[in-house]
């Protein structure tokens, strides 16, 4: 019978069908971070379990590194003692870890696949709900919480309730400017920041055939946003040319046998699908969402949602978000000044990313109004990026070019917005206080979309922008 | 691992109002930054507590004591932190009833022994009237009969089934159940063409 891909890596990893009714699910890749991993590791030790497979646990540190002075001991005391906690339990089980001597530090979701770690077929589990994105292989990838990061440390297992799958298909051809963010943040503003509960999103159709690794990376890392906890793109040419000849990636003979089993997994032709959805990729324009969810969102040349001439049930949401926003309904979205420009997270600060918003303030200069950083997402993003100079394109703009880490998009170290101050932001939640003041205010979009703000020092429409200058 | 059957929560409810309440506004990051959970709960709603005033019902004394949590769609949407469900949990709250939840934030809070119960849009407005209407309103959340009652109301309640049974039989806390077949687990792993090796 012709199957998804979520069915083939589903069945593939079952254990078995406990006596409840969820499914006993082998985890073929377990990856942590400093944040939700020391209190799995210590009721661990409360209950005298240990490690079973610690060769299935891959460590890095992302959420609370300083992306300026990374000399240890931090100067950042209680981010030292996480870091350390995380240094003594994966010496203690025996779990291989990536820190910030070993030049392949970065945010989990942005080292696991460049060290060719992530792979199609797997699955993945890590306590950060954005694991979505190694989806992007055709692996089966999504967050947990650290009790069952404790679950998958003791047993490499996790019990799960099946999931239903949304094929999206997004078919047609991307304007000039418009970008996989874009894609991504238009199907969270037609399907809702809820409409993924319960399912997993397959992302199929020219555009997500065409796109990069970096693009897909993109896409399924924003499944969670539309409240999907699993998203992916089935493998193909793409996934497997990507991973030849990374680090952790089969080598020589056995790649090819690899990519044999890694193209199977596709869903195949007449698998049914318990819901589908078209998009057509020519109507979507530069997106920037202008509220507290990132369902809430307009293309850069509309205006926002006026509350009086909405139903009654969504007016209450909107004025709330526009309230705190200090925004008024009805006004264009461009022209929004900014006071903070952060090109970073797991969302897209990949080469690509960099590259994309290096070519919009390429010869121009941050407005004197904005603070800019760029935190690529890696140290090997971050070495690949200065191979090719990028990093004095933003640093003659007057950006600031900084370490690796999640920094800005969730302010656990020291960068973080100040009082009410605006961001033009390429990471990917836009919840009150998330960007570390409790009175911040976020505004998503593309990494081209937040150069082009940096320089306007507003929001402005990249594509007649990069015409303009 | 310790068995404790869930059955039934009674108490006087805390109503938490508003769509797509996502988990930094439940425990903001900054908070995050700690290698235990203890002392979350005095953060609990940190900077919606701040922004409300007194108006926030976590700032009304009246509520203090409350064993559940009533709110509304998608709550606990966003980031997977379980810091979210440990500060509600280690405030007090026993059990929440709302009208959806993230799925993320379900599963953690069924880890914690939290039952999440969903309700109609009406029926979640309809307890949160009740517990504003008059805080000490005592309500019973009874996972035997599915309903979430007042002395004067009775609204059906709904759980998925393995996690009803889990706390119905206390078998919530999976650890144990997923280390009684090691040797299946094994078979599993040396299956696996990325485990075994790319013969």
């Amino acid at each position: 019978m012709p199957s998804t891909l979520l069915e083939k890596v589903w069945n593939a990893h079952a254990v078995r069908k406990l006596p409840n009714g969820q499914t006993q699910l082998f985890v073929g890749l377990h990856l942590i971070h400093e944040v939700t991993s020391p209190q799995a590791f210590d009721m661990l030790r409360g209950r005298g379990g240990q490690v079973m497979f610690p060769d299935r646990t891959i460590a890095t540190v992302d959420h609370i590194v300083p992306t300026k002075d990374q000399r240890r001991p931090f100067l950042d005391v209680m981010a030292e003692d996480m870091l350390s906690a995380l240094e003594r339990n994966c010496r203690e089980a025996g779990v291989r870890m990536f820190d910030l001597a070993s030049g392949s530090q970065g945010i989990v979701h942005v080292v696991g696949p460049e060290l060719g770690l992530t792979q199609p077929g797997m699955t993945i589990a890590c306590g950060d709900s954005h694991t979505s994105t190694h989806g992007a292989f055709g692996a089966v990838a999504f967050g947990i919480g650290t009790s069952q990061v404790r679950d998958v440390l003791a047993s490499q297992c996790l019990a799960l309730e099946p999931l239903k799958v949304r094929r999206i298909r997004v078919d047609g051809q991307l304007g000039s400017g418009v970008y996989a963010k874009d894609v991504i943040l238009e199907i969270i503003r037609r399907l809702g920041v809820n409409g993924g509960v319960g399912y997993a999103y397959e992302y199929a159709g020219d555009v997500i055939d065409n796109m990069s690794m970096d693009e897909r990376m993109t896409i399924c890392n924003m499944s969670i946003e539309g409240g999907a906890r699993v998203g992916y793109v089935n493998p193909d040419d793409t996934t497997v040319e990507y991973l030849r000849g990374r680090r952790f990636a089969p080598q020589g003979d056995e790649f090819e046998r690899a990519a044999v089993w890694w193209r199977s997994l596709a869903s195949d032709g007449g698998a049914s699908f318990q819901d589908e959805v078209s998009i057509d990729a020519g109507a979507i324009r530069p997106t920037v969402t202008w509220g507290i969810n990132p369902g809430q969102s307009v293309y850069v040349d509309e205006r926002l949602p006026k509350p009086s001439t909405l139903p009654r049930e969504e007016r209450e949401a909107v004025e709330e978000a526009l309230t705190f926003m200090g925004l008024a309904g009805g006004d264009p979205i461009a022209g929004t000044r900014i006071d903070v420009a952060f090109v970073g997270s797991c969302t897209n600060a990949r080469l690509s990313d960099l590259r994309e918003a290096a070519r919009v303030i390429q010869g121009q200069h941050v407005a004197p109004t904005v603070r800019a950083l760029v935190v690529p997402g890696s140290q090997a993003v971050r070495d690949a990026a200065e191979r090719e100079g990028l990093h004095r394109v933003f640093l003659s703009a007057g950006f600031e070019w900084r370490g690796a880490g999640c920094s800005m998009c969730l302010a656990m170290n020291q960068d973080r917005l100040e009082g009410r101050e605006v961001c033009a932001s390429s990471s990917n939640r836009n919840f009150k206080g998330r960007q570390g003041s409790p009175v911040g205010r976020t505004l998503l979009m593309s990494p081209a979309m937040v150069a082009a703000a940096a320089v306007a020092g507003e929001i402005v429409d990249v594509r007649t922008f990069s015409r303009a200058h | 691992m310790p068995i404790e059957k869930i059955l039934a929560v009674s108490g006087t409810a805390l109503p938490v109002r508003g769509t797509n309440i996502d988990t930094d506004r439940i425990i903001p990051a900054r908070f995050l930054r700690s290698v235990s959970f203890d002392g979350l709960e005095r953060h609990l709603f940190e900077d919606d507590r701040a922004q409300a005033g007194e108006s926030h019902p976590l700032s009304n004394p009246a509520y203090h004591g409350a064993t559940l949590l009533v709110v509304n769609a998608n709550f606990g949407c966003g980031s997977s932190r379980e810091h979210a469900p440990q500060a509600i949990r280690r405030r007090g709250i026993r059990a929440v009833v709302g009208e959806s939840f993230s799925e993320i934030f379900f599963g953690n809070s069924v880890a914690l022994g939290l039952p999440c119960v969903t309700v109609t849009p009406e029926a979640a407005t309809d307890l949160q009237s009740a517990a504003e209407g008059e805080p000490r309103t005592s309500f019973t959340l009874d996972l035997q009969t599915m309903t979430i009652s007042t002395a004067t109301v009775s609204f059906p309640a709904h759980l998925p089934a393995a996690a009803r049974e889990g706390f119905l039989d206390g078998s919530w806390d999976a650890t144990g159940l997923l280390l009684e077949r090691y040797t299946e687990v094994r078979h599993v792993a040396d299956r696996l063409p990325y485990l075994r090796g790319w013969r």
